[in-house]
């Protein structure tokens, strides 16, 4: 991974971080080209918040290097300072100065411009993050999603080549996180601004953005859009971070092929022909169908809203998990008809 | 690629900026002004001249010892059984006028040890208002000696049992009600589980509080005075002031430092216990267990008669005293000791405020044992007692000026006097020394309370070092740098050894005032500067008590 190519806004290359003697961030390579938002997703103490802080210059690396339109940032033993990278950062806690006013904290970034000129920034900015007519606010007036795009217009206010969020909504109710994950990459898009966003809540990566990098004890493990790590996840810990599913015991037909209880399906395949592995099915996999001759019991009901999470047993016991609209509304103990869906299915080595 | 040849020196030069930054050397430098003194003292110890340490041995420490030891015990076990029980009434009871006394219980720590003390002696010796109105009543009648070992311990538990009890009152009031609860649901009846719960959870609290006040009597030297009771503290002065013999007052303080050390020790191990016991929210109101009964109105009568003896009886004498001499001490001189006591409180809150500030904020930006370590020696100063001090500052200065005075004369044959000593530089030192870490914990915890990203959020825009200080952290400390300015205030307006041996000529204050009015027996002149101090005590009571408001 992580051709250096001159068109790529960011790179790290073989980046590796300790802390003390424990690796934090190792042999870490990503590349990020101009306009994309890209997201590090992970649970927690799994070494994206360093990966963001040594990007921003508050760290030093201790292998490899991280560049920036091309040109060396940090390197072992150098590390050019935070305010000369042109970059911004949304903190966890917002860190809004309490001391300022609303207008204050975007204008903390703004010291080289004329004050006419600042006080123009600050009035357009909050234009553009949707709080007008705030300016002379203190922060602690405001409300958490109000206080969260404060922050954004301070970190957009000096028009950074990179706007790194760390945790940005983890703060807010559950309801608001993904609304304004939406709105925010919406913005972030519409401003032409490149970002990296590091969270370890699922729903957010998906809601904001174009790729996301799976990390896990200090190495990203998969890179790819939000499709394929749903749906083709690299390895059992990345499927089994995003996303629910059950693994099926299955047996190797071929190179494209694979059989289990539901029948065969497509995939690619690297284990030999013969070998046992085991088939990811997501509940999304599994759809109703009541003309189906497959038949699987239902043991568990969770009732989500918008659709039901079944737990179904088939004939011999395994069971599955299957997610169906909510109209479908059935009792426990009785028998659905089920169909898999899937047009490519993944595989891992048996254990 | 331009930035792919970086200069190797530009890379190295980075390195040694992060390991040596202004900030260490500040904190360094303040640490110096502690390790110093210290230093001088304990040198002494190592380099006895065997005349001195003989006539010490033999005439002096044995009276002295067995004075501190006596002295210690009494205080620590005083302060103790008054702090906690009064603690315990106010902090987890319901009895009549509980609210009140919870906080007027505090009153006495705006009195001055010594200012009690010399009431007491003024209002029971011999010639005091109380034994002259027995004798007229009852002919010669036997009334304990004021001025003897139980005086002094009595009168310094007064003074200073508010340390346990506030620290005491806090334990309770954090550990709440529901563990006795427990114990009684256990089958415990409520006295035993006082003792069997209650007491043993709050114990690193009040050793925390003892050792506070073994800290306080060890330093204490204007209340032994007015007792002449000698312990190491007038002993380092009589040394020095009455034998001229520094290195006698020296030897002395270098035997005080270690037993000093010894409470230290005990202090900081208690405080990191506390860190792993506090649990609990502070039990609500409703949460009290009710007295009732006779009780009841024995506690009451017990807070009454506490409150009474330690501060109402004490401040009423003070005033009735001040009122019958202001007319004539109300002078210009009164003013002028009121003037020195504030523009050296002033001074001093501010340096030392503004020191505190830089070496927190030198703490803050580098998180490590080293930086953490000399911020702790910077802030040793608080447990050295000021005769301690004062020894220790004005013996290298002294050395140093001789230093100069030897070179003029031999290179320049011109004759000068002290450069440095019998100046104010040497007493800010010393009182900058003595109380930095007053000023620095309120400072302290308030930076605590700032979290890290502001100070990325204010790094990322390029504002750092100084400018960061002045444009985020300065505005974001303001409550906590008014509480340390403060402290220092009123804690500089008390003190008196420092003062009394290292003050240039002519630099009375309040205090020496009273150590002067008192030496002779005038307690009745040593009244109005008195009142000054107590006005300026009640300033931090306020604080503390609108603090535990919320």
């Amino acid at each position: 991974m992580a051709i250096i190519n001159m068109s790529m806004l960011l790179e790290l290359k073989n980046v590796t971080q300790t802390y003390g003697a424990q690796p934090v961030v190792q042999d870490l390579s990503l590349a990020l080209e101009e306009g994309v938002i890209a997201c590090l997703l992970g649970p927690s103490g799994c070494g994206k918040t360093t990966v963001l802080r040594c990007i921003a210059g508050f760290e030093d690396i201790h292998t490899g290097e991280i560049r920036l339109s091309g040109s060396i940032v940090s390197l072992p033993g150098y590390c050019l300072p935070p305010e000369r990278r042109r970059i911004s950062m949304v903190f966890q806690d917002y860190a809004l100065f309490p001391h300022l006013t609303v207008a204050g904290n975007i204008r903390f970034g703004l010291d080289q411009l004329a004050p006419a000129e600042r006080t123009r920034r600050v009035e357009e900015l909050l234009e553009i993050v949707g709080l007008p007519g705030t300016a002379g606010r203190y922060p602690h007036e405001l409300s958490g999603g109000q206080q969260q795009r404060v922050a954004l217009a301070r970190a957009l206010a000096p028009r950074p080549r990179l706007m790194l969020l760390d945790e940005p909504f983890s703060n807010l109710d559950i309801d608001l996180r993904e609304r304004l994950g939406i709105e925010v990459r919406e913005l972030l898009k519409r401003e032409g601004i490149t970002a990296l966003v590091v969270t370890h809540d699922q729903r957010e990566a998906f809601a904001m953005a174009d790729a996301i990098g799976i990390m896990h004890q200090g190495y990203i493990q998969q890179w790819g859009t939000p499709y394929d790590i749903y749906h083709r996840p690299v390895n059992r810990f990345v499927a089994d971070f995003v996303g629910q599913g059950t693994l099926l015991p299955g047996k190797v037909l071929n190179a494209h092929q694979v059989q289990i209880e539901l029948g065969v399906f497509e995939g690619d395949f690297s284990a030999p022909p013969g070998a046992m592995v085991d088939v990811l099915i997501r509940p999304d996999d599994i759809v109703h169908d009541d003309d189906s001759p497959c038949l699987a019991t239902i043991l568990h009901k969770t009732f989500r809203g918008a659709e039901i999470l079944y737990t179904l047993a088939l004939a011999n016991g395994t069971r599955l998990l299957s997610s169906v609209p909510s109209h479908h509304d059935h009792p426990l103990g009785e028998r659905l008809g089920i169909r898999v869906d899937i047009p490519h299915v993944v595989a891992f080595a048996r254990k | 690629m331009s930035t792919d040849l970086l200069d190797i020196r530009q890379i190295t030069g980075h390195r040694l900026a992060r390991k040596f930054s202004i900030w260490r050397l500040l904190s360094l430098l303040v640490a110096t002004l502690v390790l110093v003194p210290i230093g001088v003292v304990l040198w002494s110890l190592l380099t006895p001249s065997s005349d001195i340490w003989e006539h010490l041995v033999v005439n002096v420490l044995p009276g002295v010892l067995n004075n501190t030891f006596w002295l210690v015990l009494g205080v620590g076990t005083g302060t103790a059984l008054l702090g906690v029980s009064l603690a315990w009434l106010t902090g987890v009871c319901e009895f009549p006028g509980q609210r009140f006394f919870a906080w007027s219980l505090l009153l006495p720590l705006a009195l001055p040890a010594y200012v009690m003390a010399f009431v007491a002696v003024g209002l029971l010796d011999f010639t005091g208002p109380v034994q002259t109105a027995l004798r007229s009543w009852f002919g010669s009648v036997w009334f304990p000696p004021i001025r003897s070992r139980g005086g002094v311990i009595l009168v310094m538990t007064l003074a200073l049992y508010p340390y346990v009890y506030l620290i005491a009152r806090n334990a309770f009031l954090t550990q709440g009600k529901r563990a006795l609860e427990a114990a009684q649901s256990l089958g415990c009846s409520r006295r035993r589980a006082f003792f069997r719960v209650a007491l043993p959870l709050a114990r690193p609290w009040i050793v925390a509080g003892v050792a506070l006040v073994i800290m306080e009597t060890l330093a204490d030297f204007g209340t032994v005075s007015v007792f002449n009771y000698d312990t190491f503290t007038t002993a380092i002065y009589k040394a020095w002031f009455s034998l001229f013999s520094l290195p006698a007052a020296l030897q002395l303080a270098s035997v005080l430092i270690l037993i000093v050390f010894a409470a230290i020790v005990l202090e900081q191990q208690t405080r990191t216990r506390i860190r792993y016991t506090q649990t609990g929210r502070p039990s609500p109101q409703h949460d009290r267990i009710i007295l009732q009964g006779w009780s009841r109105w024995a506690a009451t009568l017990y807070c009454a008669l506490i409150l009474t003896v330690a501060f109402i009886i004490p401040v009423g004498q003070l005033l009735l005293w001040a009122a019958q001499v202001y007319a004539q001490d109300l002078d210009a001189r009164y003013w002028g000791f009121l003037w020195h006591s504030l523009l050296l409180a002033g001074g001093t809150a501010l340096t030392a405020s503004a020191v505190a500030l830089i070496i927190a904020y030198a703490g803050r930006r580098h998180r490590d044992i080293a930086m953490r370590a000399t911020n702790r020696l910077a802030t040793l100063g608080y447990a050295l007692p000021g005769p301690v001090l004062a020894v220790g500052v004005y013996a290298p200065v002294a050395w140093f000026d001789n230093l100069i005075i030897d070179g003029t004369r031999h290179y320049l044959h011109i004759e000068i006097g002290q450069v440095l000593g019998g100046t104010l530089l040497v007493m800010l030192l010393a009182y900058l020394a003595r109380f930095l870490a007053v000023g620095y914990n309120p400072i302290d915890s308030h930076m605590q309370r700032i979290t890290t990203s502001v100070d990325d959020a204010a790094h990322i825009f390029g504002v750092r070092g100084f400018a960061m200080l002045r444009r985020v952290h300065l505005p974001m400390l303001k409550g906590g740098l008014l509480t340390a300015v403060t402290l220092v205030f009123v804690d500089v307006m008390k003190e008196m050894p420092i003062t009394l041996m290292t003050r240039p000529f002519g630099w009375d204050t309040l205090a020496i005032r009273i150590f002067e009015m008192t030496a002779e027996g005038e307690w009745q002149r040593a009244a109005l500067p008195a009142v000054a101090l107590v006005l300026a005590g009640l300033i931090p009571i306020l604080l503390l008590t609108r603090n535990g408001d919320h």
